[in-house]
């Protein structure tokens, strides 16, 4: 049967068979950052194109399809324009931090993938703070935006980074706390144990309700910290022009564009590793047929499939409801969800102490 | 890990590179000013902020340090049992306190409070 760990066994045995131990560590970490690199130009352009697709099909047109068969090269022609296009850079910009800011972003999206489980047994940095670690990380990218609206000189961009770092930093504490909820249930902040834990089941199902609104806050928040419509004041298009980065032009753009589109796709693989129990297969109780049946379904098309539906949902979002103001936006985080995600990690730690999950 | 990180700026350098190395570089009068809705800049963007935002971020502050303690917790969570629930209970409470207090003394209202200003409406119209 395919199954992704045998291959990346093999291919490491060979490499220690083959040469001397660094040397065999140093190029697995060379093949290991190859493949992602790789994985983040594939997802960029998928992304993207399905972000189009879904818009079109929601406002009933047909979206990109001249280029290749059935547009799928629209995105990789799109991308060779950009890289052909003049970047500028305003009067008045502070020059360093200007171009400093499309490496922080980028940065901090590509270096939350480590510890992020692809299929069994395939995951590149399986730290055991591994979730701590994403929510800590995924902060750093508020550093980017500020600093590519402060420095662009332009009141657009600096309107718009400071709603987006106000932003997300209150999204930050309701999904920090409905992710802990999980990680009370699962009792490991590593993430191969908590996908381990949902062995039987996955915690959306296990935990009863309060699981289920952690899930939906945590959907909220992670839809409001990616900057994505509803929540999207960072770059509202009707009175900021493209907010934080108006000024960006060319590539320094499609930087900006690429780790958005990135940080969405972590963030559905984060909520489909606590939620719906990553690679894991959909075991239901004892009917084993069914179970057996699901287990042959490989691993890593279970992960991609869950997290693919996570991100059509945000997508769906986005053509769904209209934009908030600033002051809904703030008081929706602070006076609602806040105080219910509290609340909710009271009532699932009581499930948990309690025994009460299946 | 660190390696990684290098490899990421030695690529995204590369990509700006080429993107420069291929773009097209032309100055004109307008180039480079910063768009304002396609009229002349009135200022500099280095302007003096809403407090709004800065009140925003130290109640963030507030509550994340707050939220370590409580992962600390939640690691331990089944060894601790019911002595560290009620614990946990107590500080979550604390924490709603402080949210209540927050909100009376209006931190957390941003923006205009429409309903008090057409109360003073009313009253110097009438």
């Amino acid at each position: 049967m395919f199954s992704l760990e045998t291959i990346t066994n093999s291919i490491q045995q060979w490499l220690y068979s083959t040469f001397n131990p660094t040397m065999a560590l140093i190029l697995e970490c060379a093949i290991v950052m190859l493949l992602v690199i790789g994985l983040f130009a594939v997802l960029g352009l998928v992304l993207v194109l399905m972000e189009r697709k879904v818009a079109a099909r929601m406002q009933i047109r047909l979206g990109p399809n001249r280029v290749g068969p059935r547009g799928m090269l629209q995105t990789a022609a799109d991308t060779l324009k950009l890289m052909m296009k003049e970047g500028l850079t305003p009067d008045g910009a502070d020059k360093f931090l200007f171009n400093l800011a499309p490496f922080i972003v980028m940065i901090a999206a590509m270096l939350i993938m480590a510890p992020i489980a692809f299929a069994k047994g395939f995951q590149i940095w399986d730290i055991n703070i591994g979730v701590l670690y994403v929510s800590a990380v995924s902060s750093v990218s508020v550093i980017g935006i500020l600093m590519a609206g402060w420095a662009s000189n332009n009141k657009y961009s600096l309107l718009g980074a400071m709603r987006s770092g106000a932003q997300i930093v209150s999204y930050e504490l309701s999904a920090g706390l409905s992710i802990i909820s999980i990680v009370v249930l699962a009792g490991s902040l590593q993430v191969s144990d908590i996908i381990a834990s949902q062995q039987t089941g996955w915690w959306l199902f296990r935990g009863h309700i309060p699981a289920l609104i952690a899930f939906v806050i945590f959907i909220i928040a992670v839809t409001a910290e990616t900057n994505r419509a509803p929540f999207d004041l960072a770059e509202a298009e009707s009175e900021l022009t493209a907010g934080f980065h108006t000024e960006y032009s060319g590539m320094r753009f499609a930087l900006f564009f690429l780790a958005e589109y990135i940080n969405i796709f972590i963030v559905c693989a984060i909520g489909a590793t606590l939620f719906l129990g990553g690679w894991m297969p959909l075991h239901i109780g004892n009917w084993d047929d069914f179970n057996r049946i699901m287990d042959y379904i490989p691993s890593s098309l279970w992960f991609l499939g869950k997290t693919f539906c996570l991100i059509f949902l945000i997508m769906w979002f986005r053509w769904t409801f209209p934009r908030l103001r600033v002051d809904q936006l703030l008081s929706l985080e602070w006076k609602y969800l806040l105080p219910i995600s509290m609340f909710n990690l009271l009532l699932i730690t009581l499930i948990a102490i309690m025994g009460w999950h299946f | 890990m660190l390696l990684y990180a290098g490899l990421v700026v030695f690529l995204l350098a590369a990509i700006l590179l080429l993107s420069y190395l291929l773009g097209q570089h032309h100055h004109d009068r307008a180039t480079n000013k910063p768009y304002e809705g396609g009229i002349e800049q009135t200022g500099s963007a280095r302007l003096r902020f809403s407090a709004q935002f800065y009140l925003v971020a130290m109640l963030f502050v507030i509550f994340d340090v707050e939220a370590v303690f409580i992962i600390l917790w939640a690691l331990g969570f089944y060894e601790l049992g019911w002595p560290g629930y009620i614990g946990v209970a107590i500080f979550i409470a604390q924490l709603v306190v402080v949210l209540i207090y927050e909100w009376g003394i209006g931190a957390l209202d941003i923006g205009l409070n429409v309903k008090k200003i057409m109360k003073k409406y009313k009253q110097l119209t009438s």
